[in-house]
């Protein structure tokens, strides 16, 4: 085994890197797994922007799309609203309940956005961030499908379409509890 | 936020008169907050720690450690929270075992044996130039003689 005879292995030590390179290059270092996913939703009690308690237990049997946002969130927050009214338009008499939850965000900016897309479902403002680290929220906006049973199903990074909302509507209110 | 702070004034008020003095074994260990905050990823930022960064969002994770640790967790049980939630890709650090023990051994490994293959190599390397390099023999006087006459030549 002389050192000559070695040498055509030098070359061959770019190929793991190369390999490695091109994996993680296609890996968006923005999306990180959340480890919720199939594990029991956490409990929360939230009082709405209209006063009222909200909370997470009342709604077993229920679908539940929790949806974290903020006013200053633009444009994701904006071009999803529309989509998750319409959403909940469509799908609230089927047993599906749509939560906003208003993170990092001030009073008045928060109110005027919900007046702005004149939402009809519960929002409730976060004030101390606990919810959103319980749901391990890194931005907004930030979606997760809760099914009949209470376990977080889906979670969706990003502003959500009508096409997500209705394929993961249809997916949990399908299935049986 | 005000019935957090309702409620720490009541449970100092309570120490308080319990202890007959203000109450500062219950206070939490600020420095414990920092070692804690340190080790976690701010999740809004780039590449900085929960410690050390000013976001909102850092202020309240800090808040939590400290209402954790307040409520007898331990680091651990706290830093185990947060991982709980967000995954290992919270800790700045990744564990010390299983596959992620890989990251700490490996470069490690990877210098001690680039290290024992110079020293390998290094004395294969000298051993062949000696054995390669034409026997050193006497030179002669006839030799010796022109070696002198050209290095005392002038250059042309």
């Amino acid at each position: 085994m002389s050192a000559r005879g070695l040498r055509w292995i030098i070359p061959l030590a770019v190929v793991p890197v190369l390999i490695l390179l091109g994996y993680a290059f296609k890996l968006n270092p923005r999306e990180v797994p959340s480890p919720l996913i199939g594990k029991p939703a956490t409990k929360f009690s939230l009082k709405t922007f209209d006063g009222n308690q909200i909370s997470l237990e009342g709604l077993r049997g229920k679908v539940v799309l929790v949806n974290f946002w903020a006013s200053w969130c633009y444009p994701a927050c904006y071009e999803e609203a529309p989509a998750l009214e319409r959403g909940w338009q469509a799908f609230k008499d089927r047993g599906l309940v749509v939560i906003g939850i208003n993170i990092q965000d001030k009073d008045e900016p928060a109110r005027k956005f919900l007046t702005e897309f004149g939402h009809s479902f519960p929002n409730a403002p976060d004030p101390a961030g606990r919810v959103s680290v319980d749901y391990g929220v890194y931005g907004v906006p930030e979606t997760f499908f809760i099914d009949r049973a209470g376990n977080v199903r889906y979670k969706h990074v990003g502003a959500v379409t009508d096409a997500i909302f209705k394929e993961q509507a249809e997916r949990l209110l399908g299935e049986r509890s | 936020m005000r019935a957090l702070a309702a409620v720490a004034l009541l449970v100092f008020a309570g120490f308080g008169v319990a202890a007959g003095a203000p109450a500062t074994g219950t206070a939490v260990d600020e420095e414990q907050v920092r070692e804690i905050g340190s080790q976690l990823r701010c999740v809004v930022c780039q590449s900085m720690s929960v410690a050390d960064s000013p976001s909102e969002t850092a202020h309240q994770m800090r808040e939590i450690i400290r209402e954790r640790l307040a409520a007898g967790d331990t680091p651990e049980q706290v830093k185990a929270y947060f991982v709980d939630k967000y995954g290992l890709w919270i800790l700045l650090a990744p564990p010390r075992q299983g596959f992620n023990l890989l990251v700490w051994v490996v470069p490690f490994a990877g210098l001690g044996i680039g290290l024992v293959l110079v020293a390998v190599l290094m004395r294969r390397w000298s051993r062949q130039a000696r054995a390669s390099a034409p026997p050193a023999g006497p030179v002669d006087s006839a030799m010796h003689e022109r070696i002198k006459r050209e290095m005392s030549e002038p250059d042309r």
